[in-house]
């Protein structure tokens, strides 16, 4: 279908697809502005059917970007079907992960991408309210998304707001969010029930990511065909990613799902060091080693095949001379800060595993760690409010397999094999 | 349809008394929280089940209908 975007292609770093969420003005640190986004995009669907919208989002396939990658067109139909009362929309913009950069840097420049899909949401789910929730310390995304709602009060339904979600890693979890909304406290809630059946104040509520409102305020204009043009090994469509660790050109970018891990580092200019290993996903994902997944296509499903993770869309490249036992203490220590204390195996396991992490990074390993933190990771597993001792688990679990001659290494000789450095003993 | 226990976790702060009452059915880890064993819940089981439910002092164990979610609490 001959839809033009104006896209510039004199970029410095080869192109690996023709941008979609990231068309438009360069990301200079300015958000487009509504006319030039209504200029380049068009003008939003006329309200339609509500069901003709989640059909077209079933038929797209379009995932859920907030890690999960739950079908959004299931997720809408869910809270649309609901059997009674009104709908509230969450428009998730809060990112609390540290290594993701993505929805941050959507709202500081395509803001009104973001308040198309959750107005599209909203009239597609017959949601009254509508709640965006803009991590308070991402200054830039707060102001773009204050003004772009303020700027479309009269398309937006009467109770919209923003709210500023609070610093933390949880603090973006979707009954977190919730709780957060209806009475200021960030920590996640028991489910069931799940958002889409009790949500806020008890009604039916649609929490989505805002890279994946994004998407719907594409495919709304130009269709599940036109979505599914892109994608190369199965998953369609394109998604952004954040790029970080030893990469000439680290943030935020927009790849084809199914590009390779490998052709997304070139096209971010490569690295200056060699890699030894990537973390995939988020804190909450998975490390690989290099030579294992050059060749990987970025895909939630045939990642999930791979026992990794697309997640947030995070690729951390960890060079060969640098420790992968550091690197991971250093994380399991943060995801145990996170914790939001509620729930007894998240709250020791969490504080436990890093611990233990902490001790092999040092050369210093009690009696049976190692065989703890494999232990320890399955024993949190499943057992939380929600799943951030989940997440924490799958990153230890990856890391005591990608790391383990690391980690015999620093146990049986005080050395570290990646940087030679001598352990304090 | 098959019943089986389920921890709320918000509320359980790990008195144990659960695993005192029904050993059966639940252990208690390293932190002492309680491990729920995958055993169908019938007759003297149930019971079990039941006395670890009404005795939690937080009121954090429920029986519930089985489903395909993960379910380890």
């Amino acid at each position: 279908m001959a839809r033009a975007f104006a896209v510039d292609v004199s970029l410095e770093v080869p192109l690996l697809v023709v941008p979609r969420l990231l068309a438009g003005p360069p990301l200079d640190g300015r958000a487009e502005r509504l006319h030039d986004h209504l200029a380049r995009l068009g003008p939003l669907p006329a309200a339609r059917d509500s069901r003709d919208l989640i059909q077209v989002l079933e038929a797209s396939g379009l995932l859920g970007r907030g890690g999960a990658g739950y079908p959004v067109g299931r997720k809408w139909r869910a809270v649309a079907e609901r059997e009674h009362g009104s709908a509230v929309v969450v428009a998730n913009g809060a990112e609390g992960e540290p290594a993701s950069a993505k929805d941050r840097v959507l709202m500081a420049h395509r803001p009104h991408l973001v308040v198309d899909g959750a107005l599209l949401a909203a009239r597609a789910v017959g949601a009254e309210e509508l709640v965006f929730y803009v991590g308070s310390e991402h200054e830039a995304a707060v102001e773009s998304m204050r003004r772009a709602i303020e700027q479309r009060r009269d398309e937006l339904p009467g109770r919209t707001r923003l709210v500023r979600a609070p610093v933390g890693y949880v603090a973006g979890e979707a009954s977190a969010a919730v709780h957060y909304i209806e009475a200021s406290d960030p920590r996640p809630t028991t489910t069931p029930p799940r958002m889409s059946e009790r949500g806020l104040r008890g009604r039916s509520t649609l929490v989505q990511n805002v890279e994946s409102l994004a998407c719907v305020a594409l495919v709304a204009r130009f269709g599940d065909a036109w979505y599914r043009e892109a994608g190369r090994a199965g998953t369609p469509g394109t998604a952004l990613v954040t790029m970080s660790g030893d990469v000439r050109s680290p943030g935020v970018r927009e790849i084809e799902l199914g590009s390779t891990v490998g052709e997304v580092v070139e096209s971010a200019g490569g690295t200056t060091r060699d890699v030894g290993a990537v973390v995939l996903g988020g804190y909450f994902g998975t490390w690989a080693r290099a030579e294992d997944v050059w060749e990987l296509p970025l895909d939630p499903a045939a990642m999930r095949s791979q026992g990794l993770t697309f997640g947030c869309g995070m690729v951390g490249l960890l060079p060969a001379d640098a420790c992968g036992v550091a690197a991971t203490s250093r994380i399991l220590s943060f995801m145990a800060g996170e914790s939001a204390q509620q729930c007894g195996p998240c709250m020791y396991g969490l504080r436990a595993l890093a611990d233990a992490m902490a001790r092999l990074a040092a050369g210093r390993p009690r009696e049976g760690d190692i065989a703890d933190l494999r232990r320890w990771s399955a024993l949190v597993t499943g057992r939380g409010a929600c799943r951030h001792p989940d997440g924490t688990a799958q990153l230890t679990a990856s890391a005591m397999a990608v790391f383990e001659s690391d980690i015999d290494h620093h146990v049986r000789t005080g050395r570290c094999l990646a940087t030679g450095v001598r352990l304090a003993a | 349809m098959e019943q089986r226990l389920r921890v709320d976790w918000i509320r359980c702060d790990g008195y144990g008394l659960c695993s005192d009452l029904a050993p059966d059915l639940i252990d208690l880890d390293d932190w002492r929280y309680p491990v729920l064993r995958t055993v169908p819940l019938e007759g003297a089981l149930l019971h079990e089940a039941q006395r670890a439910i009404d005795c939690c002092p937080m009121a954090a164990l429920k029986l519930v209908r089985a489903s395909r979610d993960r379910d380890r609490g």
